[in-house]
């Protein structure tokens, strides 16, 4: 790992300051992505600004419409938090699923959702129960955030404080697993509420994104059934040792048709 | 950079590099050895510690992220006179290593499991010990020591 000039700042607005400041900065949440990209050098920032030290990042808030997790909230906090299990179940058993229990006990859902992995699971989160992103400087939704692999639609400066997610009526979340990494090879968050339905895939393609053949089908009637003879085309799919993208388009109907049983 | 943090009940200082990973300071500079590095890329638990009662793998957290933590390591696991912590004397009971590398964090992790997982099933164990491997496969008995682990755990030796 290349040397690096570290900051450990108390506040939002302190850590904003650090960042304005510019250079090759980084932020650091629970860094279970950053610190290994940094040991392969894949990272090198110059200024790295932890996260870590700041209270008004962290915990899980429950209100009228819905969860608001702080961006620095422990994936394993989410996973054993009563309100989640109550309110959104989808929700706690996704981040019970992330990684190993040593990586949930310090991987953050801020962290995970800047980083965008086409792998990780939190993006199908956000954006199949339609949860808005809150920022330093604005709230962005869902549908608005996730821009391409690795890639948000957070600009310089700008830090995630916090994430929330209006309760829906019934949500599941299912995932094939590579069976060496354990990573999603493919994903699906299924969900309805009271804003629609929606079906968010991750793992099988550059970026978490949604289907719309599967949201309107299930929004006509919510049964696995619902979902028979559709299908997301292979060519936008990835294709790897693992699986090639027509087994990846498989895959994502016969998951969101199990998300769909789970979520009845 | 100055560090200070608690490591098995002790206090230690220490001038780091902003870059030192929690593990090079646990193994290098404390000359705690008995915390691995296995993969050093965070899959296989090797080096698996608690950080403020959490396991966490140490070899994907900066030293400078533990200040002012509680850090427990496989050394401080042992009681008075030696006196093994009851998920020590659970694998060697049930000759829960083979090799032994991937011993020190299959423990801490298991420790982990169990404080989440009072009576955890043999499914519980297996799916939770995912982030610990064992090159030697030897899974078979790790997971009958985690179990009689965990019923020591619940029920001390008097």
């Amino acid at each position: 790992m290349h040397p690096f000039n570290y900051r450990n700042p108390k506040s939002v607005a302190e850590a904003a300051a650090a960042l304005a400041e510019g250079g090759d900065v980084r932020l650091l949440a629970g860094g279970q992505s950053l610190i290994a990209a940094m040991k392969l050098r894949l990272s090198a920032p110059t200024d790295l600004i932890d996260l870590g030290g700041i209270g008004e990042l962290t915990g899980i808030r429950v209100d009228g419409a819905g969860i608001t997790v702080g961006a620095m909230t422990r994936h394993a906090e989410v996973a054993r938090s009563k309100e989640v299990q109550a309110k959104i179940p989808a929700l706690a058993s996704l981040a019970g699923s992330i990684g190993d229990r040593m990586v949930r006990n310090m991987g953050t859902i801020g962290g995970s959702l800047a980083h965008n992995d086409p792998v990780a699971d939190y993006p199908a989160a956000v954006l199949g129960l339609n949860a808005t992103v809150h920022t330093n400087k604005r709230n962005i939704a869902a549908d608005d955030f996730f821009t391409g692999m690795f890639e948000t639609a957070l600009q310089t400066g700008e830090i995630i404080v916090s994430v929330s997610f209006p309760v829906p009526r019934r949500a599941a979340y299912v995932k094939f697993r590579n069976p060496a990494s354990r990573y999603a090879i493919v994903g699906v968050m299924a969900a309805a509420s009271a804003s629609g339905v929606r079906v968010a895939v991750t793992g099988a393609a550059s970026c978490v994104f949604r289907v719309g053949a599967m949201e309107q089908a299930l929004a006509a009637k919510w049964s696995p059934d619902a979902l028979a003879g559709i299908s997301v085309p292979a060519d936008q799919l990835n294709s790897d040792m693992h699986a090639s993208a027509e087994y990846r388009a498989h895959l994502i109907t016969v998951m969101a048709r199990r998300a769909v049983e789970a979520a009845k | 950079m100055k560090i200070s943090m608690k490591v098995n009940g002790e206090t230690v200082s220490a001038e780091v590099e902003s870059r030192t990973l929690l593990v090079a300071f646990i193994r290098e500079q404390l000359r705690l050895t008995g915390t691995h590095v296995g993969c050093d890329t965070g899959q296989c638990g090797a080096c698996t510690i608690h950080m403020n009662g959490l396991a966490v793998k140490s070899c994907n957290v900066l030293a400078v992220q533990a200040e002012g933590a509680d850090i427990l390591t496989i050394e401080g696991l042992a009681g008075d006179e030696g006196r093994l912590h009851p998920m020590q004397e659970a694998f060697r009971e049930h000759h829960g290593l083979q090799c032994g590398f991937c011993t020190p964090g299959m423990v801490m992790s298991a420790i982990d499991l169990v404080n989440n997982h009072p009576n955890p099933s043999e499914e519980t164990i297996r799916a939770e010990l995912d982030g610990n491997l064992c090159r030697c496969t030897g899974y078979h008995n790790i997971v009958k020591a985690v179990k009689a682990g965990a019923a020591y755990m619940r029920t001390p030796a008097p």
